[in-house]
């Protein structure tokens, strides 16, 4: 038995900020971030909008594509870093507000990574038997966490959800057949929010040193980034004995053009191949790769059994890659 | 061995920034002779990382603005 994606749903925030906008902001211009990102705008959530409310549209989206009942789920894996509340989980208010008794709900952090993660877990729940319904969601407000002041970050993030509902199958050539997962925790420093937490807790001299929004080495991000992407769709694709060539479709995280230029070079798979949207969305980290995936299916992109390979990296450095027969 | 070195490191800087090797000198900058912005760099120092297998920490990246710089970096530092 494997676990199927049954059902695809995003949604983004009404609020458009465009490269225009953000010259007003910061020393930049849109050539200059759309040679270095491909990014042209990026969606802000509304000020009552939080991460649950984006990730409640989404699922609402995907449990209506999968046809399923919100009463019927029986497990929420939510990937996020910002969530509405240092605790409970954004997948617990989810539920809540879905009507659902029956799933277990938790977030899990692997920041940009955290869909795949949490795509990763909850297929052992439901290919094993253990559940029989799950929504996976990934989502994030990164706008709510971004110096708005540092032209080197703030240009990247956009805000959204995504969502997808796993439901078991025995139909041969379909499913998803292999997820790795890894993390470098040497790397911790690279890219992080570090002021707010319990290693310095929200003070004056936090708020300060701007500590309590996203900090990241660009340059070390980047390199990091393209190396481990390669490796790990490398070792996914030598699980199921495939090459580059077979891989019909990629779903990657819009994390930036010129890493998936880089990394799709080097795997020797066609861009053509890799479906795009960071122009319109920006990098809006755990939901970057469901939403994809929504757009691409609503898209028509996929056929029963088509080989896709999907793909993430975010702060940790935590990174995936996984392959799914649609 | 040096001659050879920079050969390799021509061959990268045309084949990472589409330049032309004829447009490439020795003391070609990167960014001002060559076009190349920030993440090319990065690009450039990956590739020059994997032919010649040295790891070139970001601090020492930043003072790599020339084909020469990296000519002589690569020399020091090859194994």
């Amino acid at each position: 038995m494997r676990s199927l994606i049954a059902g695809t749903g995003s949604y983004a925030p009404a609020k458009i900020l465009t490269n225009a906008d953000i010259e007003k902001l910061v020393d930049t211009s849109d050539q200059w971030i759309v040679e270095r990102t491909g990014i042209r705008q990026r969606h802000v959530a509304a000020p009552e909008e939080a991460t649950s409310d984006l990730a409640l549209a989404a699922a609402r989206r995907a449990l209506e594509s999968a046809k399923l009942d919100p009463a019927d789920v029986e497990m929420i894996v939510v990937g996020t870093v910002t969530p509405d509340y240092q605790f409970p989980s954004v997948a617990a208010v989810v539920q809540g507000k879905l009507g659902n008794k029956k799933a277990f709900a938790f977030d899990l952090t692997a920041a940009c990574a955290g869909s795949l993660y949490a795509l990763s877990i909850a297929d052992r729940f439901v290919s094993t038997g253990a559940v029989k319904n799950a929504l996976v969601i990934g989502a994030d407000a990164l706008t709510r966490i971004t110096d708005w002041t540092d032209r080197n970050t703030c240009i990247l993030f956009g805000d959204g959800a995504g969502a997808m509902v796993l439901r078991p199958t025995d139909e041969p050539g379909r499913g998803v057949l292999t997820t790795r997962l890894h993390t470098d925790g040497s790397l911790v420093s690279i890219l992080l929010m570090p002021g707010g937490g319990s290693r310095d807790p929200l003070s004056q001299k936090v708020l300060d040193e701007r500590s309590h929004f996203v900090k990241m080495n660009g340059r070390e991000v980047f390199k990091v980034a393209v190396r481990a992407l390669v490796e790990s769709c490398r070792e996914v694709l030598a699980a199921e004995g495939l090459t580059p060539a077979d891989v019909k479709h990629v779903i990657a995280h819009q994390a930036n053009k010129r890493i998936l230029d880089a990394t799709l070079e080097r795997l020797e798979i066609p861009a053509s191949r890799c479906w795009m949207n960071l122009e319109k969305y920006g990098n809006t980290s755990a939901a970057s790769v469901p939403m994809t995936l929504d757009e691409a299916n609503r898209a028509g992109w996929f056929q029963p059994g088509d080989p896709i390979l999907m793909m993430a990296i975010g702060g940790g450095m935590a990174w995936g890659a996984s392959i799914v027969r649609w | 061995m040096s001659a050879n070195i920079e050969q390799k490191v021509k061959n990268i800087i045309a084949d990472q920034l589409g330049v032309g090797e004829d447009e490439i000198k020795i003391t070609s900058s990167f960014i001002e002779d060559l076009g190349a912005d920030s993440l090319d760099i990065v690009e450039l120092v990956m590739a020059m990382e994997e032919e010649f297998e040295v790891e070139i920490p970001d601090e020492e990246a930043e003072n790599i603005k020339t084909v020469q710089d990296a000519v002589n970096y690569i020399t020091t530092h090859k194994k």
